[in-house]
């Protein structure tokens, strides 16, 4: 923490909530490098040897702990690329606290993380990603944050992801890819906000290989000002398995946002929805809140900060 | 309190919904309005709370001219209004609607207060979205919960009623005695419900735009229906609860 400046802990608060070094495993990734790690009783945590990364194992049966990951990038002109892998143990149950946050400060040189994350769930095992990305500074520079993360979910394994982009990224591409087995289970809630020239992308490619398997994928984004948005959702339904997509999605001023849906059913018993709504904030909704006696401009905030809750 | 002086609103210069309407609502009052689909009672609501602006007319609320007012400073003053089709909201709860209707953080006792109030158990609303998960009759009673909670001189219900099945009607009706036991507000109420025109103070019967006929039950009713005795008249029974 001591070597991390002021932009650094700023940031590492707004991502993951802490200001000061948290209990259990964690390692806090700042400017391409490990700034402060820790590995738990049952929970480790080591530097990859090939390349800038880390191997996060959990032991099987493990309950209730947290691990936090937060990357950050305080200096302009960084391009970070970082690759870590999550083993889960058989029945483990932890929550994983992610997050990145990229600063330009007022450079006109860009800074960039590209986190490539993939996750092994074992057998029954249950984890809870969380992560939020911002981006601050009053430059120029390009603020460019592009996620790959893959999901390998055993028999009966839970992966809750929510990700939320609210401000300060002007690129991002996403992609997350997942393979289920038999009665494993995936929700991924994602929240977005774009402004300005903003661009983002969102994808996901799931794959039900095992019978009962589920997925629900759940996008809620305003694209606000000039920024564009795409959203593609790929479900493979390849036995007995439920899949459901929406996107959701409120545009103001030139905003424009994409969905592309891409169901496939290649099961007689597989079961696949896919939802999408775009469009402004209703009229109405803006009147009900004015009855109730806010103005325009705070009914407006109510509906956005409630949609994106 | 509410005064509405030749008050008339067109549509595209052409269509009259409301025709030099006159009307005055005082301190403390319980007055219904009736008549039949399209006579332009909604708009009149409407007209009263921003939402719409009269092409005609004058409107007074408290002895200030409120005509050129917008929705939010009409709410402001003390108007209140309830939605004949409430309006839904992704990711917004029951418990922060009822913040914003009580302009203040409510606790969870103060708003399960609001939703015991219409007769929805606090404890399964409270953290709920305004979404479509709802069903009709579960967002009327917190529309109807949200006017409650701003506790306003004046609350105008557009068709209350809709949506809400028997059982729950005894208790909405209950719901606006207690609010008339408040003689300082004034209640307006849109309605079809001759169990809701009975609690009223006064009816007043629209048609075609225009105010018909304003008084008690007995004497609105028989020109409403253009039959001398509606009250038990099986046809105008129909008329009445359609």
């Amino acid at each position: 923490m001591n070597e991390m400046n002021d932009i650094a802990k700023q940031l590492l608060k707004e991502v993951s909530g802490l200001d000061e070094l948290p209990k259990g495993a964690y390692n806090i990734r700042d400017n391409s490098k490990s700034v402060a790690r820790q590995s738990s009783e049952n929970i480790q945590i080591v530097g990859k040897e090939d390349k800038s990364g880390i191997d996060i194992i959990v032991k099987p049966n493990t309950k209730s702990e947290n691990v936090y990951i937060p990357a950050l990038v305080s200096c302009s002109g960084v391009h970070d690329l970082v690759y870590n892998d999550f083993y889960i143990g058989e029945n483990a149950d932890v929550k994983i606290i992610a997050g990145c946050g990229v600063s330009t400060g007022d450079s006109c040189d860009g800074s960039e993380h590209n986190g490539i994350h993939r996750f092994f769930l074992g057998k029954n095992s249950h984890v809870l990603y969380v992560e939020k990305h911002i981006g601050v500074g009053t430059g120029t520079g390009k603020r460019v944050i592009d996620p790959v993360t893959e999901v390998q979910q055993e028999e009966g394994s839970f992966m809750e992801m929510e990700t939320t982009q609210i401000k300060g990224v002007d690129s991002t591409k996403r992609f997350t890819k997942a393979k289920l087995k038999a009665n494993a289970k995936l929700v991924i809630k994602e929240k977005l906000m774009t402004h300005g020239d903003q661009f983002a992308e969102s994808s996901f490619e799931v794959d039900m290989d095992g019978e009962d398997s589920s997925v629900n994928l759940i996008s809620r984004s305003v694209a606000r000002e000039h920024s564009k948005q795409t959203f593609i959702s790929k479900i493979n339904g390849n036995t007995r398995c439920m899949g459901h997509s929406e996107c959701d999605a409120i545009i103001m001023d030139h905003g424009v946002v994409k969905a592309i849906p891409e169901i496939t059913a290649n099961s007689l018993d597989a079961m696949l929805i896919h939802e999408a709504a775009i469009g402004k904030i209703a009229g109405d909704q803006m009147i009900k809140l004015m009855t109730l006696g806010l103005t325009e401009s705070e009914a407006e905030a109510k509906i956005i900060d409630g949609f994106l809750e | 309190m509410l005064k509405l002086e030749n008050v008339s609103f067109e549509v595209d210069n052409e269509k009259e919904i409301l025709k030099d309407v006159n009307l005055s609502i005082e301190k403390g009052k319980f007055v219904a309005i009736t008549g039949p689909n399209g006579g332009g009672k909604s708009t009149l609501a409407r007209v009263i709370t921003g939402v719409v602006k009269p092409t005609k007319g004058k409107i007074t609320f408290n002895g200030e001219d409120i005509t050129n007012l917008g929705i939010t400073e009409r709410a402001q003053k003390g108007i209140s209004f309830g939605f004949q089709q409430p309006i839904r909201f992704k990711g917004i709860t029951v418990h922060a609607l009822l913040n914003v209707a009580a302009g203040k953080d409510l606790s969870v006792a103060e708003a399960s207060h609001y939703l015991s109030e219409v007769g929805l158990c606090a404890k399964d609303y409270i953290n709920r979205e305004l979404n479509a998960g709802l069903s009709g009759g579960e967002i009327k009673r917190i529309e109807i919960a949200t006017v409650i909670a701003r506790n306003t001189i004046l609350s105008i219900f557009d068709e209350p009623e809709a949506g809400i099945d028997l059982w729950s009607f005894n208790h909405l009706i209950d719901v606006f005695k207690k609010m008339h036991s408040n003689k300082e507000v004034s209640i307006v109420i849109i309605s079809h419900q001759e169990r809701i025109l009975d609690v009223a103070d006064e009816i007043i019967a629209m048609v075609d735009g225009a105010i018909i006929k304003r008084g008690a039950k007995d004497s609105v009713l028989p020109e409403l229906l253009h039959c001398e005795d509606p009250l038990n008249c099986l046809n105008c029974q129909d008329i009445v609860e359609a």
